[in-house]
C-alpha cells in the first residue's frame, strides 16, 4: 500500500546505508512530507551546527499522498537548515521527482554527512547505491540529468540535482529536477553541494496500491472537476501565474525598482499577453489537469533557440518589475540561466534590484561593480549578474552571500535598502496595503514567503459568509473576519488558519494551487480526508488533518528558536512602515503598515498558536500536541 | 459504429494521469510500469506523446503471435488476448510498431489496451483533450474542418486590403 514506502538514513561520510519501514503511529501524528520532515529536522540536527557543514542534515521526502490518484499530488519536499537564515531551510517543488521515488519504494531520505569527492545516489526498486559523480561535476542542471540518464541506461529515470550554483555554496542555490521544477528559497541546493552531493537518480516500478480504488476514482474525479471548473485554474491553464502579473501590476500591488515604486508604469508595463507568441501549449505535473507551466523558446539574443518551461509570476517581477526592465527576452532568458544555474529568481531578483538601488544611491560604484554599470533598467547587467552570482565572481561573490551576510559586507548603510525577513529576501509583490499578507511574510517559518501563511484570496473581497464558511472549520472561529483587504481585523486568524492548510498539503504532496491559495471552493480538510482514505486507507478527521499540521508547525518554530530566533525577526524592515505606496489604484495608492496595528495582529496570531508574549510555545500547547517530549528520536 | 482512443500530442502536457489511472482501472495500483499506455517525454525540448494500442484492423501482433492468442474482438474494435493461449513469447512485445504493449514485471504477462471494455478511463480523466475516445470516422473531422479554414483564408487573402 502506499504507507508501506520506507526512510533511508544515508551517511555520505561513511557510505552506509541504512533501510527502515515508517509506522502508522507516526503518519497519523506527521503524514510524510513536509510534515515529518519538520519530525526529522527537529530530531536529526544539533543545535547550532554549521549550515554548510558535514554536520547538517539533508531531508528529501514525498508528501503521503504522491503518486496516488490524489490530484496534483506530485510535490517533494526537501528540508536541512537553511545556509541562508540559519533556521528552518525548507523547499517545496512540483515535477516528477517524488512519485518516481516512491516507485522505487522510498519515502523520506535522511542524508548526514560529507561525501570525500562528489557523488550522487542511485535508488531504484528498494536499492540504494553511491556512485561517483566526477562526470557530471561543473555541468549545469540539465545536462548533469541527461548525463545520468545515459551512464545508466534509462530514459525514464528523474533526478533532483543541483547545478553550478549549488557547486559554488551559492547560498540561495536550488535542488532542481527536471529543467525548471525549483525547489527554491533557502539554499538546499548549497547543502548539497557542501555535501558533495551532485544527484539523487530515482527509478521504480514497485505498485503503489490503492486502498480503494474504484472509490479512489470517483472521488479524484470529482477533485479534478472542482479545481477544474474554477476561472482562475484556466486562467492558470493558459499562460501559467504569469496571468497573475497583470492583474497585480495594474493595481499597484507589485514591487519595483527594488522597493522604491510599486507598478511599472504603463510606458514601460510589460503584458503577460506578450508571451504567447513564444510559448508553445502547456506542461503538467505529475497527475495536475491544471497545467500551469508555458512552454516558450526563447526568440532573439544569445540564448535564441533555447526551450526552458515556466515564465512565472516571479520571473516577471525578478527579472522586470524589480530591476525595471521591461524586456520579455531579458525575462525568459533570465529565467532560463536561473534554472540551469540552480538558483532561486525570487533571491536573484531581490540580490541584483538591491545592488542596483545601492548603484544608484553611489554605495555601490564603478569600482565596486568591475565597470558594470548597474543602472536600473539595463537589462544586460541583470543577465550579467547572474552569470557572475552563479560563479562567485567579483560582486557577484558577494551577493551571493544572501541579503545580510552581503549587507555586511558592503557596509554603509546597504541593509537600509534590504527587502527581507529572517535574512531571505521577499516576494516581489508589494503587500503594504494589505495587512494580511504583511503577517504572513513577518511570521513565516522560513523567512520573508508567500508559500507558508498567505491568505491570498484575501484580495478577492469575498463577502464575509463566504469567509466564515472557509475559516471556519475544522476548527470553529467566533471572532472576526473582514471583506477589506486594506483591513487589520481578523486577518491573523486567516494568516494562523493558512498556515495549516498550507503545512496539510505540504504533508500530503499536494500543490497550494489545489486549495484555498488561489480560490474559495477549492478542495479543503474535508477532500483530504477522504482523499487520505481512498487512496491509503489512513482514517483521519479534517481535525486530525489540522492537528498533524498544528504539530509539524510548531517544530518548525521550535526548530527557529532552538537556533536563536527571537520575536524582534518575525517583523517587517523600515520600508513597509515608513515608505507609503507612490502608484496604483486610489485603494492601494499611499499605503503602509502601520507598526503598532502590526504589533497587535502578531500577538492574536501568537495567541491562536498557543505561544507565550515572546513568541515560544507555551508548555501546555506542546502537551495538548503531544511534543511535550520532543526530540523524541522516534524515527 | 467504432469509437477509438484518438491522441493530438500537441494538445498532451505530460501529466501522466492517464497511466495513474490505467494502472488502478486494471491493477488496483498506481504503477506507470503496468499502465497500458504511457507517455514518451523529451524533457528537454518539451515534447510529450501518449503511447497506446491502435487497435490496427491487420494487427502485427496478431499475426506474429504463435498461438493465436491475439485476436480481433470486432464488436468493440480492439485487439485482445485470449491469456490461456499466451505463452508469454513477448513476439507481439516486439512486433508493434509502436512500442504499444507493455510487459508487466509483476504479474509477468503482456498487457496492452482493452479499452476499458469500452469507457476507456485515459480518455475520461484527460482534460486537455489529448485523448479522446471518439467515433473513428469522425476522427479526422477537427484537423478537417482547420485545415479547410486555413485554406480559405490563403485564398481571400489576395481580395483583402494590403495595408495590415
Amino acid at each position: 500500500m502506499a504507507l508501506n514506502r520506507k526512510i533511508a538514513y544515508i551517511d555520505l561520510t561513511t557510505g552506509t546505508v541504512e533501510a527502515k519501514p515508517i509506522p502508522v503511529k507516526m503518519r497519523k501524528q506527521f503524514l510524510g512530507g513536509r510534515g515529518l520532515d519538520a519530525y526529522l529536522l527537529y530530531n536529526h540536527i544539533k543545535p547550532g551546527v554549521d549550515a554548510l557543514g558535514p554536520d547538517n542534515v539533508l531531508l528529501v521526502s514525498a508528501g503521503v499522498l504522491v503518486g496516488t490518484l490524489a490530484s496534483a499530488s506530485s510535490r517533494t519536499h526537501v528540508a536541512a537548515k537553511s545556509p541562508l537564515t540559519g533556521y528552518f531551510g525548507s523547499c517545496n517543488m512540483g515535477g516528477f521527482f517524488s512519485p518516481e521515488l516512491r516507485f522505487a519504494g522510498f519515502d523520506h531520505l535522511v542524508i548526514k554527512g560529507k561525501a570525500a569527492k562528489p557523488v550522487y545516489l542511485w535508488i531504484h526498486n528498494g536499492e540504494i547505491e553511491i556512485r561517483d559523480a566526477s562526470k557530471v561535476w561543473g555541468k549545469g542542471v540539465r545536462d548533469t540529468q541527461e548525463a545520468i540518464r545515459e551512464e545508466l541506461g534509462d530514459h525514464e529515470i528523474k533526478a533532483m540535482t543541483i547545478g553550478i550554483a549549488g557547486e559554488n555554496k551559492v547560498r540561495y542555490a536550488n535542488v532542481m529536477t527536471e529543467i525548471k521544477n525549483s525547489g527554491g528559497r533557502t539554499g538546499m541546493g548549497a547543502v548539497m553541494g557542501s555535501k558533495n552531493l551532485k544527484a539523487i537518480a530515482v527509478r521504480g516500478t514497485m505498485d503503489i496500491k490503492i486502498a480503494h480504488p474504484a472509490e479512489a476514482l470517483e472521488y479524484d474525479k470529482k477533485v479534478i472537476s472542482q479545481v477544474t471548473a474554477a476561472k482562475v485554474s484556466q486562467e492558470m491553464g493558459k499562460l501559467g501565474t504569469l496571468f497573475i502579473w497583470g492583474a497585480t501590476n495594474s493595481q499597484g500591488l507589485v514591487r519595483t525598482r527594488n522597493f522604491q515604486l510599486n507598478q511599472l508604469d504603463e510606458s514601460d508595463a510589460i503584458e503577460p499577453e506578450e508571451f504567447e507568441e513564444h510559448t508553445f501549449g502547456m506542461a503538467a505535473c505529475y497527475g495536475c489537469q491544471v497545467h500551469c507551466r508555458a512552454r516558450y523558446v526563447i526568440p532573439d539574443g544569445e540564448y535564441k533557440g533555447v526551450y526552458d518551461e515556466g515564465p512565472e509570476y516571479t520571473s516577471i517581477g525578478a527579472f522586470a518589475g524589480e530591476p525595471g526592465c521591461r524586456d520579455l527576452t531579458t525575462v525568459l532568458a533570465a529565467n532560463h540561466l536561473v534554472n540551469d544555474y540552480g538558483m532561486d529568481t525570487l533571491e536573484v531578483g531581490g540580490m541584483i534590484a538591491w545592488a542596483m538601488e545601492l548603484y544608484e544611491k553611489g554605495i555601490l560604484t564603478d569600482k565596486d561593480t568591475g565597470g558594470l554599470d548597474l543602472s536600473f533598467g539595463n537589462e544586460a547587467a541583470v543577465i550579467e549578474m547572474i552569470h557572475r552570482i552563479a560563479k562567485r565572481e567579483g560582486l557577484g561573490d558577494i551577493l551571493a552571500e544572501g541579503p545580510l551576510r552581503a549587507a555586511e559586507k558592503i557596509g554603509k548603510d546597504s541593509i537600509k535598502y534590504q527587502i527581507h525577513v529572517k535574512g531571505m529576501s521577499a516576494l516581489h509583490s508589494d503587500d503594504r496595503p494589505a495587512p494580511a499578507l504583511a503577517l504572513g511574510i513577518a511570521t513565516a517559518s522560513r523567512g520573508a514567503d508567500h508559500l507558508r501563511s498567505r491568505p491570498a484570496i484575501d484580495l478577492y473581497h469575498l463577502p464575509e459568509p463566504v469567509l466564515r464558511q472557509i475559516y471556519g472549520q475544522p476548527v470553529p472561529y467566533e471572532g472576526p473576519l473582514t471583506s477589506d483587504y486594506t483591513d487589520y481585523e481578523g486577518k491573523s486568524w486567516q494568516v494562523f488558519w493558512q498556515e495549516q492548510c498550507y503545512m496539510a498539503v505540504d504533508s500530503l504532496g499536494i500543490c497550494k494551487y489545489h486549495t484555498i491559495f488561489l480560490g474559495p471552493n477549492f478542495p479543503n480538510f474535508e477532500e483530504w480526508s477522504k482523499l487520505l482514505y481512498y487512496n491509503t486507507g489512513l482514517e483521519m478527521t479534517p481535525l486530525d488533518i489540522w492537528n498533524v499540521a498544528r504539530r509539524a508547525n510548531m517544530l518548525e518554530r521550535m526548530f527557529n528558536l532552538r537556533e536563536g530566533l527571537t520575536k524582534q525577526e518575525d517583523w517587517l524592515v523600515d520600508r513597509y512602515f515608513d515608505e507609503p505606496t507612490k502608484l496604483g489604484i486610489p485603494k492601494i495608492r499611499g499605503r503602509v503598515i502601520d507598526r503598532d496595528k502590526l504589533h497587535k495582529l502578531i500577538d492574536e496570531f501568537y495567541g491562536f498558536q498557543g505561544w507565550d508574549t515572546k513568541g515560544v510555545p507555551k508548555p501546555e500547547t506542546l502537551k495538548a500536541l503531544g511534543l511535550e517530549k520532543e526530540p523524541s528520536h522516534q524515527l | 459504429m467504432t469509437k477509438q482512443l484518438v491522441i493530438d500530442y500537441e494538445k498532451c502536457t505530460g501529466c501522466r494521469l492517464c497511466e495513474m489511472v490505467c494502472s488502478v482501472k486494471h491493477e488496483g495500483v498506481v504503477n506507470p510500469a503496468r499502465s497500458r499506455i504511457n507517455i514518451a517525454k523529451w524533457e528537454t525540448k518539451g515534447l510529450t506523446v501518449p503511447v497506446v494500442c491502435r487497435q490496427c484492423e491487420d494487427a502485427p501482433c496478431v499475426s506474429a503471435c504463435p498461438t493465436n492468442a491475439r485476436m480481433r474482438d470486432e464488436e468493440l474494435g480492439r485487439v485482445i488476448v485470449n491469456y490461456d493461449r499466451c505463452i508469454g513469447c513477448k513476439t507481439c512485445v516486439v512486433a508493434c510498431p509502436f512500442g504499444a504493449i507493455n510487459w508487466d514485471p509483476l504479474a509477468r504477462k503482456v498487457i496492452s489496451c482493452d479499452l476499458c471494455d469500452g469507457e476507456p478511463q485515459c480518455a475520461r480523466f484527460c482534460e486537455t483533450g489529448a485523448i479522446r475516445f471518439i467515433e473513428v470516422s469522425t476522427a479526422n473531422k477537427d484537423r478537417q474542418r482547420e485545415a479547410a479554414g486555413q485554406l480559405l483564408e490563403s485564398m481571400q487573402k489576395p481580395v483583402q486590403p494590403a495595408a495590415r
